[in-house]
């Protein structure tokens, strides 16, 4: 059987799956649609939560962006996994205690004010719709590759197919759906770091062989670390060094500091914590979540690690001082037929420059490497012209020569991954125009068939402004993604966060503090991505940014810390929140008498 | 509620306990993984150190600690209280 049948075979197989427990679990009631009538285990839950975390950004990007960077990309590891010590602590058992169904409606009733619940429904469509552009990047690389047809076909099945599988069910199907979509996608990514663990070092797991020392072709320990074998073959080649750090300081904190805070700040997990049956349960679900995450986490920069070394070593077959890869052997051998399956998406490309034959892999940019490279008669231009960091895990069973099915699971993983995101944040979005624009605002007599069908209707308007985005990403998923973090620091979360542990932010200050926060990161966005992302339109780039070294997708740390400033001093200008809203806050606080949540 | 003292020193041992959490949670990721990693390069691990180790594997290890910890401390308080869900 060939590759393309066999990725169809594990893609259309999982498929089936997902969309037959979609139909088992079909929503009937609108509380049903919502929070899949809060009857579900912690531990289910924290899985279910895995897989709607865990987007195209955390399987298909972010092990690339490591793989290509080395240590300074950390970043993504310590930011995605540290926002649920965060939610854990800071959010996740009050609003459940809290007990209704979306993010603005504990906002609307904290701040009790119809407009704070309006501007917590803008800033949570921004974020959302940013973060489902970095999703249908992905989905675009996946469906690009698997169908090999390019990229922008890719996007456009994507999109159609995320459309029919979020409409399809609301949370209960998605509850249950996502609990096989994360198995699919853990086994997918695990399996192939498994066996490229154990080629390089002899460990099966990968984290420890990241670790651990280099083996041979014959399975005989050779006494050199792998980080360190890693270190001196990029070094050869003219790049940086792997472990050590480049980037600048200031920027890597502010970046992580974003994502952790964008991360207990984003509807579609937070919306997870209100599902569970009680406040002790929604402390251990935020735990058994990160769990599962880290299952992923921990293994992406083994994976990122590992494939750097086999790429570097493929394009020089005959060690960093003997020949390059020639265009006949990736032609003809079948360890790189890879490149071939690759190119067709348009995410690859070689080019001759020199026509020695031959293709060269170095840093052009580093001037004695490419003096170096000239007088070895291999051209002073890197011939690998073009690698897109977001084929790296896609393309790495292939890399590392694995067999077929590794390959077509792979697929099936990243899928599972962009698509069970997808619907989460569409669920998010639907969730805010329809329960609190429509119903808790515009048109609050609407009936429960009519708020249901609105739902859906905002569902394919998101889809589509953001496969229009997703044309022209701002980056590669994973940095896209990190954009939508951004902005859910900066507004949403100091909003729930206040409105918890302070008694004296009133509406007024809340309100200020959010559009601040938004506007602010929004416009600083823009100002170094373009306007609405369209290229060109930008006055500053992430190499030379406005404020000091900070770049767009770090800004959110700042926004955040503007939004809490703005609150407090507002707040305490204006006067202080109704005795109602005191205790309020004072039962939100403490578990007892949960359980009795209010349905709309 | 507000009337009740024992609430109010529940919030505050509430208080206490995250705060710590924090503390050991900015000290992995921000500390050791980045800012501090300098200090800790004579610690060597597998081919580079510690503050390599701990940006990209030990910091997640360490929030899971801290999140296990909360939710098994703040049930544990809970009942002291006499503030658990019945």
């Amino acid at each position: 059987m060939d590759q393309f049948t066999l990725n169809l075979l594990f893609v259309g197989a999982s498929f089936a799956l997902y969309i037959g427990i979609a139909i088992w679990a079909r929503a009937g009631s609108t509380a049903e649609f919502y929070a899949a009538g809060r009857g579900v285990n912690p531990v289910v839950n924290g899985m279910a939560t895995g897989a709607d975390w865990m987007s195209a950004a955390s399987f298909i990007s972010m092990a690339g962006l490591i793989a290509f960077t080395g240590y300074d990309n950390s970043t993504f590891l310590m930011g995605w996994t540290g926002g649920y010590v965060l939610l854990a602590l800071m959010l996740a058992p009050y609003l459940r205690k809290f007990g209704k169904f979306t993010v603005p409606e504990f906002i609307g009733d904290r701040f009790y004010s119809p407009t704070a619940r309006m501007v917590a429904v803008i800033c949570l469509i921004t974020a959302s719709i940013t973060y489902v552009i970095g999703q249908m990047t992905g989905v675009g690389v996946a469906f690009g590759r698997f169908l090999e047809v390019d990229n922008q076909t890719g996007l456009f099945i994507g999109a159609a197919v995320v459309f029919a599988y979020a409409v399809l069910g609301g949370m209960k199907g998605v509850t249950y759906t996502q609990v096989a979509q994360y198995c699919v996608l853990i086994l997918a990514y695990t399996i192939p770091a498994i066996f490229i663990s154990l080629q390089l070092t002899g460990n099966p797991i990968p984290a420890l062989g990241l670790f651990g020392n280099a083996v041979d072709a014959q399975g005989v320990d050779s006494g050199v670390a792998l980080l360190t074998k890693l270190d001196t073959i990029v070094t050869e080649l003219g790049f940086a060094e792997y472990t050590t750090h480049h980037s600048d300081t200031l920027n890597m904190v502010l970046f992580t500091l974003s994502l952790m805070i964008g991360t207990a700040g984003l509807p579609h997990v937070i919306m997870r914590f209100f599902t569970v049956p009680t406040v002790a349960d929604a402390r251990w679900s935020a735990g058994w979540s990160l769990v599962f995450i880290a299952l992923l986490y921990l293994t992406a920069p083994a994976v990122g690690a590992m494939a750097r070394l086999n790429i570097s070593e493929l394009m020089w077959p005959n060690g960093t001082d003997g020949e390059p890869v020639t265009i006949q052997q990736i032609g003809e051998e079948d360890k790189y037929a890879w490149m071939a399956t690759w190119e067709k998406t348009g995410l690859l490309g070689w080019e001759d420059k020199n026509g020695d034959g031959k293709i060269a892999y170095f840093n052009d940019k580093n001037t004695e490497k490419k003096a170096a490279m000239e007088a070895a008669g291999w051209g002073g231009e890197n011939e690998l012209t073009k690698f897109n960091r977001d084929i790296l895990v896609l393309a790495n069973p292939e890399i590392a020569n694995l067999p077929g099915w590794v390959i077509g699971l792979v697929a099936a993983g990243g899928l599972a991954a962009a698509l069970s995101t997808a619907a989460g944040l569409l669920l998010a979005i639907s969730s805010a125009v329809s329960h609190d624009l429509l119903k808790g605002q515009l048109t609050p007599d609407m009936s429960e068939r009519n708020e249901l069908l609105s739902a859906r209707v905002a569902m394919a308007v998101a889809i589509a402004v953001a496969t229009y985005l997703g044309l022209n990403p701002p980056g590669f998923a994973a940095q896209t993604v990190a954009l939508a973090f951004g902005l859910a620091a900066a507004s949403i979360f100091p909003a729930l966060m206040m409105g918890i542990f302070s008694k004296r932010i009133n509406n007024v200050g809340a309100v200020s503090g959010m559009l601040v926060g938004l506007i602010v990161t929004l416009v600083y966005i823009f100002l170094h991505k373009g306007w609405f992302f369209i290229p060109g339109t930008n006055s500053f780039t992430d190499a030379d940014p406005l404020f000091l070294t900070v770049q767009s997708t770090s800004f959110g740390a700042v926004g955040a810390i503007l939004n809490f400033a703005t609150a407090i001093l507002v707040s305490n200008a204006t006067a202080a929140p109704p005795k109602e809203i005191v205790e309020l806050v004072e039962s939100v606080r403490i578990p007892r008498g949960a359980g009795v949540a209010t349905d709309h | 509620m507000s009337d009740k003292p024992e609430n109010n020193a529940y919030w505050a041992s509430n208080i206490r306990i995250v705060t710590w959490c924090l503390v050991i949670w900015a000290l992995v990721s921000f500390g050791f993984g980045i800012l501090l990693r300098p200090m800790l390069s004579g610690i060597a691990v597998g081919g580079s150190d510690l503050g390599f180790w701990f940006a990209q594997q030990g910091s997640i290890l360490v929030f899971l600690a801290i999140i296990f910890f909360y939710a098994w401390r703040m049930n544990k308080l809970d009942a002291e209280y006499g503030v658990d869900e019945q």
